[in-house]
C-alpha cells in the first residue's frame, strides 16, 4: 500500500473497491428453450430496467447435472436480449471450470457450502425438487418482492444507508451530512436533513416520504434536486417527493 | 469490570479535556477507582488540566511498547486519592497507539479500576478511533453551534458502527449528551442554538449542560478540575453530570431563560 502512496509517480489508473449491486440470475436447472422464454417473459415485465445490466448467474441453487450447464448457450441468449452476463457465484469445481472456459468471472458463493456435499448429504431434497417443475424459477422471482430494509436508529452524517433491490424504511432522523440510496421508495418517519435517493436503478415511480423536508438533495430515478430548489415549497413540513414527466414533484402530505 | 467511558466530540477546542478531568474527578470524589487516560499524542494536555504534568516520568506509549509498567506510568492525583492519571506521549506519533497495545492496557486497567474515562484527540483519526474503540459508554461533548453538532452527529455514526461493540454486534455503546459553553443569553439574541435545538438535532439523552464561565479558563491554567470549584455555576453543573451519570435523578439548572431557539427565529420569522 505504501509504494504508490510514498513514490509519487503518477500512473495511468488507480484500483480502487468499488461496489456495484447487481442482478443475479438464480439458476436451478438449465434448459436451452426454457430458459430463453422465461428471460423474455421477465424482459417484458419491466423492459427498461432489463436492458444492458450486467447479471451474476448465480448457482447456489443449481440442482441440474453440471454437464447441462452450458454457458456459452445461457451467455448467447443472453446477449439476445441485450443482457450482459459477466460471470457466476457459487457452484462447485466442474461449474466453476465450465463458466471459467466461458471466459466468465468467478465470484464466491454466499452460502460458502459446497452444493456437491450438499446433496450428497440430503438426496431426497434434490429428488423432491423436479416434482414441482417448471414454475419454480419463474414463480419464485415474480412473487417474492424485495423486503424492505427497515432502520430504527438515526442515520448520523457520513454514514450511508443503502437498500439495493426494495423499499428504505428508517424510523429515525437522517441527518445532514448522512446518505440513504433506495432501489424503490424511501420512507423517512422522522426528519430528512442529509441526501435520499429512491429508485436508483432507475425506477421512475419511486418515490420519497418524509415528515420533515430538510434535505441537502433529494433524487428520483437520476432526477434530483438540491436544499436551495426545495427552500419554497414543502420545507421543513411532511411530504412526499415523485416524479412527474421528468420533473420532481413536492407534495404536502396532508393534500396528498 | 470497569466502565470504560469515552470522551468525545469530533470537534476540537469543546471542552473534551476539560470534561474528562472533571467526570473522573468527580467520580473518583464519590468514592470510585478511576483512571483517566490522555489519547492526544502529541498533544499532551490532560496533565496540564490535572496539574501533574511535573511527575510525569513514563507515559501511555511506554506503556503500549512494554518499556514501562502500568504502575511505573500511572499518576496518583494529589487531591483525590481514588484517581489516577495515565498521561500520554508528547514526542510520539498517533500510531503509537496499536489497537492491541490499547487493549492490554485497557484489560489490565479494567481488574483494578471501577472508571476508565478516555479523552480521545479531536477529529476521526486514529488516536480518536482508538479512543473510542473500547468504550461501553461515551459522553459527547457539544458547543451550542451548527459545526460542533454536525461533528457530533458524525461520532455518534462512527460510535455505532466501528466500535468494538459495534463490530462485536453487543449492545451499542451508551451516549450522553454534554452541551459546554452554554450561555443562556446568547441563545435568547438567536446566536447560540438552544438545548432544545441540540436535543432535536442530536437526539440522545442529555447528560447536562455546562454554562459558559470565566472560571472554567481560571481554573484550567490553575491546573485545577473546574469540578473542585464548588462554589461556581461550571463546577456545579459537572458535579449534576458526575450523579446523573451514576444513575442519579437531577434536574437540569443552567440553562434558564430559553424561550426561543435559533431555528426557531431563522425559520419561523421569530
Amino acid at each position: 500500500m505504501s509504494d504508490t502512496a510514498t513514490s509519487g509517480v503518477k500512473h495511468g489508473f488507480q484500483l480502487r473497491s468499488a461496489s456495484v449491486s447487481m442482478t443475479a440470475l438464480e439458476l436451478y436447472y438449465f434448459d436451452d428453450d426454457e430458459f430463453e422464454e422465461t428471460l423474455r417473459q421477465k424482459i417484458n415485465q419491466a423492459p427498461g430496467f432489463f436492458r444492458d445490466i450486467p447479471l451474476i448467474i448465480s448457482l447456489e441453487k443449481y440442482e441440474g447435472l453440471s454437464t447441462e450447464l452450458d454457458f456459452f448457450k445461457i451467455i448467447g441468449t443472453c446477449r439476445r436480449n441485450n443482457i450482459h452476463v459477466i460471470g457466476v457465484r457459487g457452484g462447485n469445481d466442474d461449474q466453476r471450470r465450465l463458466a471459467r472456459g466461458a471466459a466468465l468471472a468467478l465470484m464466491p458463493g454466499t452460502g460458502q457450502r459446497d452444493r456437491a456435499h450438499d446433496a450428497d448429504a440430503a438426496p431426497e431434497k434434490a429428488v423432491e425438487l423436479p416434482v414441482s417443475p417448471t414454475p419454480t424459477a419463474a414463480s419464485k422471482t415474480t412473487t417474492d418482492a424485495p423486503p424492505a430494509r427497515i432502520i430504527s436508529h438515526p442515520v448520523r452524517s457520513g454514514q450511508q444507508i443503502h437498500a439495493p433491490e426494495g423499499d428504505l424504511i428508517i424510523l429515525a432522523p437522517v441527518q445532514a451530512g448522512a446518505e440513504v440510496l433506495a432501489a424503490g421508495n424511501i420512507h423517512i418517519y422522522g426528519p430528512l436533513r442529509g441526501r435520499a435517493l429512491a429508485g436508483i436503478h432507475g425506477a421512475e415511480s419511486a418515490r420519497i416520504f418524509c415528515q420533515s423536508l430538510e434535505a441537502e438533495l433529494v433524487s428520483i430515478a437520476g432526477h434530483y434536486k438540491i436544499s436551495e430548489d426545495l427552500q419554497d415549497n414543502g420545507w421543513r413540513s411532511a411530504v412526499q417527493i415523485q416524479l412527474k414527466d421528468d420533473l420532481l414533484v413536492v407534495t404536502p402530505l396532508d393534500k396528498a | 469490570m470497569a466502565r470504560i467511558i469515552v470522551v468525545t466530540s469530533g470537534k476540537g477546542g469543546v471542552g473534551k479535556t476539560t470534561t474528562s478531568a472533571s467526570i473522573s474527578t468527580g467520580l473518583a470524589r464519590r468514592g470510585h477507582k478511576t483512571v483517566v487516560i490522555d489519547f492526544d499524542v502529541g498533544l499532551r494536555n490532560l496533565d496540564l488540566i490535572m496539574n501533574c504534568e511535573r511527575r510525569v516520568v513514563y507515559d501511555f506509549v511506554n506503556v503500549i511498547q512494554g518499556e514501562a509498567s502500568l504502575n511505573q506510568a500511572l499518576i496518583r492525583d494529589k487531591r483525590v486519592d481514588t484517581l489516577y492519571i495515565l498521561p500520554t506521549s508528547q514526542t510520539r506519533e498517533k500510531e503509537a497507539l496499536t489497537k492491541e497495545g490499547v487493549e492490554k492496557v485497557i484489560n489490565e486497567l479494567s481488574e483494578t479500576f471501577d472508571y476508565i474515562i478516555c479523552d480521545s484527540p479531536a477529529g476521526i483519526e486514529h488516536g480518536a478511533m482508538m479512543a473510542l474503540y473500547y468504550a461501553d459508554e461515551a459522553i459527547v461533548v457539544t458547543n451550542p453551534e451548527v459545526s460542533s453538532v454536525r461533528d457530533s452527529d458524525r461520532i455518534l455514526g462512527i460510535l455505532q458502527s466501528k466500535s468494538r461493540r459495534a463490530e462485536m454486534g453487543q449492545d451499542p455503546v451508551k451516549e450522553h449528551l454534554l452541551l459546554t459553553r452554554y450561555n443562556p443569553d446568547r441563545v435568547n439574541r438567536g446566536e447560540m442554538l438552544s438545548v432544545a435545538d441540540v436535543e432535536e438535532i442530536l437526539a440522545i439523552p442529555l447528560l447536562g449542560v455546562i454554562p459558559e464561565s470565566q472560571v472554567v479558563l481560571n481554573s484550567s491554567n490553575q491546573g485545577l478540575p473546574v469540578i473542585l470549584e464548588t462554589e461556581s455555576d461550571a463546577g456545579q453543573a459537572y458535579d449534576d453530570a458526575v450523579a446523573r451519570l451514576l444513575g442519579e435523578e437531577r434536574e437540569q439548572r443552567f440553562m434558564t431563560n430559553q424561550k426561543k431557539g435559533f431555528f426557531s427565529r431563522m425559520f419561523k420569522g421569530g
